[in-house]
């Protein structure tokens, strides 16, 4: 799996990405959960983000320019109106700000456990499924065939 | 300059589902196998579910698309002019890597459209002839069942079906409500020990490749026993056309290996196993002096009447869970709507396999798409009520063949090598249109009755071109088609085509079962008449 440097992104571009992911999934004191903007999760987006990269330095480009090159420091209020302009705006950019941020930040250990998982991959211990009900079939057998003959 | 390579007795380009069933067939007469893939082997240990960035990867560098997946062994598609995009997967094993390992038959009626429906055209085989076969290759493949389906003629169970679930359940309920049809799926998923492979773990990735081996990709199923028997599965070797010489007669097949060093393979029989796509581009680059519009094309048939199965996705939100990430994904089926009924707006009809939920990422992805899920505060308590809460269906739509429906040559796009990739054109008729309506309105009623408390549809799904049919029809007449009732090419005696291309009509089903039993039988059709193979 290829992974992206950092660096890659200017300071600036961090900053915003940084807000972005933030207002996209903010922390939760109900829940007790960091917001995507936590460092080591930001860290992970950041890393992870190779294939969307040239999206991403779009998003940052165009949301600063709309708020006139001061994003990261207008009013959190104000962020959010600039946000929601850019998701009418540019669905593509926002649909991949969006990705990466939901792939990074539901992989976490903290998320995990908080919405019910063991904090593990699907291999190889796997998971249980409930069996199956086979007498509810009984009133599918009774109706009988329903294709058609035809050699 | 072009390295020549000792001649074999047989090569076959691909190394998916319909090639790993006919060398294993084949590998009996002793013969020289040689299968050429431009793909590699995946070990099992790098598939995305040994890792937690599974969803990432699964959507990624396992990404069904291969102009989303980009790996070196991948050949981009033009697919701008059309609904539907395709999906693939270049490797040993093919498609059957990444399917979902839901493996309904076709139906005896599909066999059989234009007499019973009076549309499109009869196949030149039918049910009964291929019927041995689908049992054979559910032996084979180790599918997974439940005797007694009243949508099929009887067929025999190798092994306990997968478990419904709580998703199953749910949705069996429902059915039993309206009345209609649901059983539990046929799948290629081992639910016991079963031939060397463990049993499903419900890792619920099917479809990004399965690290327990339990799902049969030809990878763990026909080739290790084709290579028993000493046939040659050569990777890294990327075929750019057939040579034919003076006699109309191939020759053998051109190809890149791993080092992008030209080679030609000689042999006495080419067999084309590249999917509905793969094959009809190699056919249209395999173009010359003695066949100007293409091989194997002189009823201008190859690569026409492509044919995709338009999907629609309606999905259901429940307050109680369901089953979410775990479990193999497509749990149960109805073939309720299957048959013409002259009551309806359209003619065939179309089959439902019925899916469990999604990882964390999907739903978030999905539920933000939806508009389920916002940003900001109300992220979390909208996304606690999306994951592990949903359930659904997809309908599998039939796709009447149309000749403007196409794989050609694209102009300017091409693979690594320089060879010109293929280039869709594809267009869902009024027909399709009306079926995938109806099925979207009549999922919405399954999963009323279901107790869902909000439904999402998508129709078409745009990303699941999964079933590549038609291009290479088969029939018994060379002007309407480019095989024969047994897979040979009319003009060129000895060219075979066994894979999905060969499809007269699409059926509403997935077409795994249906192209291995094909390629099965074709390859018995090889050995019966060894003798007189080219007269």
């Amino acid at each position: 799996m290829s992974t992206n440097d950092p660096d890659d992104f200017s300071a600036r571009e961090r900053d915003i990405l940084r807000i972005v992911v933030g207002h996209i999934i903010p922390a939760s004191a109900a829940y007790g959960l960091p917001g995507a903007d936590d460092g080591a999760i930001l860290a992970d987006i950041l890393r992870s983000a190779w294939r969307e990269g040239r999206k991403l330095h779009e998003a940052a480009a165009e949301i600063d320019a709309a708020s006139g090159g001061t994003f990261a420091t207008i009013p959190t209020g104000e962020q959010a109106t600039v946000l929601q302009r850019f998701r009418e705006q540019h669905p593509g950019l926002a649909r991949a700000c969006e990705v990466v941020t939901a792939r990074c930040y539901y992989r976490d250990g903290r998320v995990m456990r908080s919405i019910g998982m063991e904090v593990r991959p699907p291999f190889p211990l796997g998971f249980a499924v409930e069996p199956s009900e086979l007498d509810l079939l009984e009133p599918v057998r009774q109706r009988g065939k329903i294709y058609r003959d035809a050699n | 300059m072009v390295e020549v390579n000792e001649a074999v007795d047989v090569v076959i380009v691909g190394a998916g589902a319909s090639a790993a069933a006919f060398a294993w067939s084949l590998a009996e007469t002793g013969m020289r196998i040689l299968c050429v893939e431009q793909g590699d082997w995946v070990k099992a240990d790098s598939f995305p579910s040994v890792g937690r960035d599974w969803e990432e990867r699964a959507a990624t560098d396992f990404a069904i698309s291969p102009n989303v997946r980009r790996r070196p062994e991948d050949y981009p598609v033009n697919d701008a002019d059309s609904p539907i995009a395709v999906a693939n997967f270049n490797g040993v094993g093919g498609g059957t890597m990444l399917y979902a390992a839901h493996f309904p038959r076709l139906h005896p009626s599909d066999f059989r459209v234009k007499t019973l429906d009076g549309v499109a055209d009869d196949w030149p085989v039918d049910y009964a002839t291929l019927e041995p076969f689908f049992a054979l290759n559910d032996e084979k493949m180790g599918v997974s069942s439940l005797a007694g389906d009243p949508a099929y003629p009887p067929k025999p169970q190798v092994m306990p079906p997968i478990p419904m679930g709580r998703s199953g359940v749910t949705i069996g309920r429902a059915m039993n409500k309206l009345g209609w049809h649901w059983w539990p799926s046929d799948a290629a998923i081992t639910t016991q020990t079963y031939a060397g492979r463990a049993p499903c773990i419900n890792l619920g990735q099917c479809g990004s490749g399965c690290a327990q081996g339990a799902k049969a990709s030809t990878d763990v199923t026909y080739w290790p026993e084709a290579m028993r028997e000493r046939v040659e599965v050569r990777t890294h070797c990327r075929v750019s056309r057939v040579e034919t010489d003076e006699n109309n007669r191939a020759t053998g097949v051109y190809y890149y290996d791993g080092d992008n060093i030209e080679r030609f393979q000689p042999a006495e029989i080419v067999v084309m196993a590249s999917n509905g796509v793969g094959t009809p581009r190699l056919l249209l680059n395999s173009a010359s002096e003695r066949f100007p519009n293409g091989l194997a094309n002189s009823s201008g048939l190859v690569g026409k009447n492509l044919m995709l199965h338009p999907y629609a996705q309606v999905r259901g939100y429940f307050d109680e869970p369901m089953d979410g990430y775990r479990g193999p994904h497509i749990c149960t089926w109805s073939m309720q709507f299957y048959e013409t009924d002259p009551s309806r707006d359209f003619v065939r009809g179309y089959s439902y396999q019925f899916s469990r939920g999604h990882g964390p990422v999907t739903a978030a992805v999905n539920g933000m798409a939806d508009g389920l899920i916002p940003w900001g505060e109300g992220h979390h308590e909208a996304f606690r009520s999306v994951f592990d809460h949903s359930a659904g269906m997809v309908s599998i739509c039939e796709d009447l063949p149309e000749e403007i429906n196409s794989v050609t040559l694209d102009p300017d796009l091409r693979d690594s090598n320089g060879i010109p990739a293929p280039k869709l054109t594809y267009r869902l008729s009024e027909n399709t249109r009306r079926m995938l309506d109806h099925s979207v309105a009549r999922g919405r009623e399954i999963l009323t009755a279901a107790g869902a408390r909000h439904i999402t549809s998508r129709s078409p799904l745009p990303y699941a071109g999964w079933h590549l049919m038609g291009t290479a029809r088969m029939g018994t007449d060379p002007r309407r088609s480019v095989v024969n009732e047994w897979g040979r090419s009319h003009d060129v005696k000895n060219l075979f085509v066994i894979d999905g291309s060969v499809f007269v009509t699409s059926g509403g089903v997935n077409p795994t079962s249906t192209i291995q039993a094909l390629a099965l039988y074709f390859a018995d059709q090889v050995k019966s008449r060894i003798y007189d193979l080219f007269d």
